[in-house]
């Protein structure tokens, strides 16, 4: 008898994703959703969704949501812990959200050492809005706002959000990976794991940073777009473990 | 009647599929093609060729590398 040994998780509602063709946005809910399961976190886990494509989180996590405005999710997710202590409380933001409008907020909590986890997507662009420059977006790249590609004399460089609130005491674990393969996706899917357990142990702020390709705005079929985020994104944006004050949890 | 070197099928939701082409990509054996007709929302899906023809070399092994790039869950594994 054939076993079926995978099949949508039980945390991923039967909603269509209106994420497009190859978007990493779809890949990170399932492994969110996957982990909700195998940790036997879901009936107590709190979503704070962001601005951005990935408003729509409540449509497919099968959790308890609350909405945050614009970059607000640490600053939100802070209050929802701290007054639910033992929920488990994330926040899924994009880099727009993260990195640009919400700088404050996040470097904060870090900096608090929130107990909070946050997943934080960077596909480079404001993918919602149709695909102006990010903080995050690479020197050259294109983008709606810098047509002819991003100069870092007019527009800056690429901002390293994760590296910034690892300088921060309060954060205890940060690590970037990315969803562009599948050896990437399974690293991927051990690091929020890890970040969840950092949290269930009570041990601080965790984030993980996902390299995310964003194919519609990068105006690249989804096999391209995976293969840039591996040739372009991760020369600036390397993956690896960022921070780790927490050692192997349990 | 399942042939003595295969272990493993997929089912592909043709429905689901957005016809990203990731799962195509990934399959270490290339048992992955294009469907030539379109679905009702107008991709052509990803369809699984590795149905026991007696041609492959080796036949789906059930990995589940397709199904775990897959990012519309599009893709059930099933292993002997
Ligand atoms: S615009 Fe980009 S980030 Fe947004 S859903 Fe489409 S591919 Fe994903
Ligand atoms: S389960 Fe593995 S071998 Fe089978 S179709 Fe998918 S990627 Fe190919
Ligand atoms: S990865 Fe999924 S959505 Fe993309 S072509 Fe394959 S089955 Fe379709």
């Amino acid at each position: 008898m054939a076993k079926k040994v995978f099949e949508r998780p039980k945390y991923l509602k039967k909603s269509v994703f209106h994420y497009c063709p190859g978007c990493g946005h779809s890949i990170i809910h399932r492994l969110v959703a996957e982990l909700l399961d195998e940790l036997d976190i879901g009936k107590k886990a709190i979503c704070v969704p962001p601005a951005g494509c990935a408003v729509l989180a409540y449509n497919y996590l099968d959790v308890d949501m609350g909405e945050a405005p614009h970059g607000r999710g640490a600053a939100v997710a802070t209050g929802l812990k701290r007054t639910l202590p033992d929920k488990i409380v994330f926040t899924y933001q994009g880099d727009g959200d993260i990195a640009a409008i919400g700088t404050a907020e996040t470097i904060h909590a870090a900096n608090r050492g929130e107990n909070i986890t946050v997943i934080f997507v960077n596909n480079g662009v404001y993918g919602m809005t149709g695909g102006q420059m990010a903080p995050t977006t690479l020197e050259g790249q294109n983008s709606t706002t810098t047509p002819g590609g991003r100069d870092p004399a007019r527009d800056g460089s690429p901002l390293d959000l994760s590296q910034m609130l690892a300088i921060a005491k309060g954060s205890v674990y940060i690590e970037r990976t990315a969803v562009n393969s599948p050896k990437n996706i399974r690293r991927t899917k051990r690091a929020i794991k890890k970040a969840f357990k950092v949290q269930m142990a009570g041990l601080g702020f965790s984030l993980v940073e996902v390299l995310s390709p964003c194919p519609t705005n990068w105006k690249m079929t989804p096999v391209d777009a995976a293969k840039w985020v591996e040739e372009h994104v991760t020369k600036i944006f390397p993956l690896k473990v960022i921070k780790d004050k927490a050692g192997k949890v349990t | 009647m399942t042939k003595k070197r295969k272990k493993g099928r997929i089912v592909i939701d043709r429905e689901l599929c957005k016809g990203c082409y990731l799962c195509v990509s990934v399959c270490p054996d290339q048992l992955i093609g294009v469907s030539d007709s379109l679905n009702q929302k107008g991709y052509y899906p990803a369809e699984f060729k590795g149905n026991n023809t007696g041609e492959e070399e080796r036949g789906c092994t059930g990995c589940a590398t397709c199904a775990i790039t897959c990012p519309d869950v599009a893709i059930e594994v099933y292993r002997e």
